[in-house]
C-alpha cells in the first residue's frame, strides 16, 4: 500500500472512526473542515516518523505540510526522496 | 482605515464595578439562589479582583476565601493572598492540598512522564512545560525546561504522550482546588466565584472540569490590562496590583505567557482587542512594533487555539432534546 492510502486509512480511522473512503476527499483541509487540531496534528506526525521511518524538522511543522491527505502525501514523498 | 492604540483598552472602573456587582447581586439571589459567594484566591490578580469585586456585590459577611497551596505553589502567592483577605475583613480557610494530591497520584503520574523524556529528573529537580512554534506560524510543540539541584539547564523536546500525561496529572491540581470550593459552597448554600479573565476565557487557558467549573464568572469579559486597572481603582493592596502573572503550576517558575500566549499579556489584549474588532493585522504590527507576518501568525494563533478549546466551554452534549428545562444556550 503507498504512504498516501496508509496516511488515509489512519485519518479516516482515528480521527473519523470510520472506514469509508467518501468520507474525506484527499484535498479536503484537515483543520478547516475541524478533523484535526493542534493536538491530533502532533499524533499525526508522531504517527508518519513512526510508520514512514521519517523525522520531521521543527521548521517542516507547518499546517501547509500536513493540512490534507494530498499535502501530507507530497511531503512524505519529498521526504523519503531526499 | 480604523486607527488603533493602546487606549482602546480604557475603561470608566467605576461604573463598570458597579455594574459588575450589581449583576452579581441580582445573579447569586435571583438565578442561582445562593446566599453567598465562595472564591478561591491564588494572591494573583484575577482572583483578587475577582473577590473584591464579590465583596462589592454582598459585603465581607458574605465572602468565603480558600487559599489553596501544594507543593509547587509559591510561598509568596499565600502570603499575597493572606494580605488580600485581611485587607477585605472577609473569611478565609487555608487547606494544603498536597496529601490529596500525593494520595490521587498527580505527583507520581507527572513525575512519570517527566522521566520519560529526562531520565535523570528526580528529587531536587524542578522544571516547566514551555509551548513554541505558534508564533512562527508553526504547530505548536512542547517543551521540557528542567533545572537540575546543582542549577544547570536542561531542555528535551516533550513527546505527545509525555506532555498528555504531565498536563493530566497536574490538572489535579486545579480539580482537586474545585472539589474544596464547591465542599464549602454546599456546606454554606453559596455559589462559586470563577475568575478568568477574558483572554484566559476566549483562548481556553482552564482546566474542563477545574478552574473552568463555577457558577458565574464576574471578570471573563475584562481584558487582563482591565483586571489590573479594576484592582488599583478597587486599592488593592499594592503586593498583588504589583504581581506578575505565573501558571503557579509547575515547580521552576513560569510565566503564563511563556507557557500559552503568543506575547506579553498586554500586547496580547491588544491583540485580542483588534482581532474581536477586526482591525486588520498591519495596524496591530505598527502598534506594537512587530513585523506584520507575526501579527499575522498571533491572530492566528488566536483563531487556533478558539477551536481547539471551543469544547472546554461547552455543557454536555444531549443526543436528544430535553426542551422541557428551558436552559440558556
Amino acid at each position: 500500500m503507498d504512504h498516501k492510502k496508509q496516511i488515509k486509512r489512519f485519518v479516516l480511522e482515528n480521527f473519523l472512526f470510520t472506514d469509508d473512503e467518501n468520507a474525506l476527499a484527499n484535498g479536503d483541509s484537515l483543520i478547516q473542515k475541524g478533523i484535526v487540531d493542534s493536538t491530533g496534528m502532533l499524533e499525526l506526525i508522531s504517527h508518519l516518523e513512526e510508520t514512514c521511518a521519517i523525522k520531521v524538522e521543527n521548521a517542516e511543522m507547518i499546517p501547509a505540510n500536513f493540512d490534507s491527505i494530498d499535502a501530507i502525501g507530497a511531503f512524505v514523498a519529498r521526504k523519503l526522496a531526499a | 482605515m480604523t486607527k488603533l492604540d493602546w487606549n482602546v483598552l480604557d475603561i470608566d472602573y467605576q461604573k463598570e464595578a458597579d455594574r459588575i456587582a450589581q449583576r452579581l447581586r441580582e445573579v447569586t439571589a435571583r438565578e442561582l439562589h445562593k446566599r453567598g459567594l465562595v472564591v478561591a484566591i491564588s494572591g494573583g490578580i484575577d482572583s483578587s479582583c475577582s473577590v473584591a469585586l464579590a465583596v462589592r456585590a454582598l459585603g465581607p459577611e458574605r465572602v468565603f476565601a480558600l487559599i489553596l497551596p501544594e507543593r509547587d505553589s509559591s510561598d509568596d502567592s499565600a502570603a499575597r493572598a493572606n494580605i488580600l483577605a485581611s485587607h477585605l475583613g472577609i473569611r478565609v480557610e487555608t487547606v494544603d492540598i498536597a496529601p490529596a494530591l500525593a494520595a490521587i497520584g498527580c505527583y507520581r503520574a507527572r513525575d512519570e512522564a517527566v522521566r520519560r523524556a529526562l531520565p535523570e529528573y528526580g528529587e531536587g529537580w524542578r522544571f516547566k512545560i514551555v509551548i513554541e512554534g505558534g508564533i512562527d506560524g508553526q504547530i505548536n510543540r512542547f517543551k521540557l525546561v528542567a533545572a537540575s539541584p546543582s542549577g544547570d539547564a536542561v531542555e528535551r523536546p516533550l513527546g505527545l504522550s509525555e506532555y498528555l500525561q504531565i498536563v493530566a496529572a497536574t490538572n489535579f491540581k486545579q480539580r482537586i482546588r474545585k472539589n474544596l470550593e464547591y465542599f464549602h459552597a454546599d456546606r454554606l448554600n453559596y455559589a462559586v466565584v470563577g475568575t478568568p479573565n477574558r483572554l484566559e476565557y476566549d483562548q481556553g487557558f482552564f482546566v474542563k472540569n477545574g478552574d473552568g467549573a463555577a457558577d458565574v464568572k464576574p471578570i471573563a469579559h475584562l481584558y487582563k490590562t482591565q483586571v489590573y486597572g479594576m484592582a488599583r481603582f478597587l486599592g488593592l493592596p499594592e503586593r498583588v496590583c504589583a504581581a506578575i502573572p505565573t501558571t503557579d503550576t509547575y515547580s521552576l517558575e513560569q510565566g503564563q505567557d511563556e507557557f500559552y500566549f503568543a506575547l506579553p499579556y498586554r500586547a496580547m489584549d491588544l491583540a485580542l482587542w483588534s482581532l474581536n474588532h477586526q482591525i486588520p493585522a498591519s495596524e496591530l504590527a505598527r502598534v506594537l512594533e512587530i513585523p506584520e507576518a507575526r501579527a499575522e501568525a498571533v491572530y492566528a494563533d488566536i483563531a487556533a487555539k478558539r477551536r481547539t478549546t471551543r469544547y472546554m466551554h461547552r455543557a454536555p452534549i444531549l443526543v436528544g432534546e430535553v426542551n422541557e428545562l428551558d436552559l440558556p444556550h
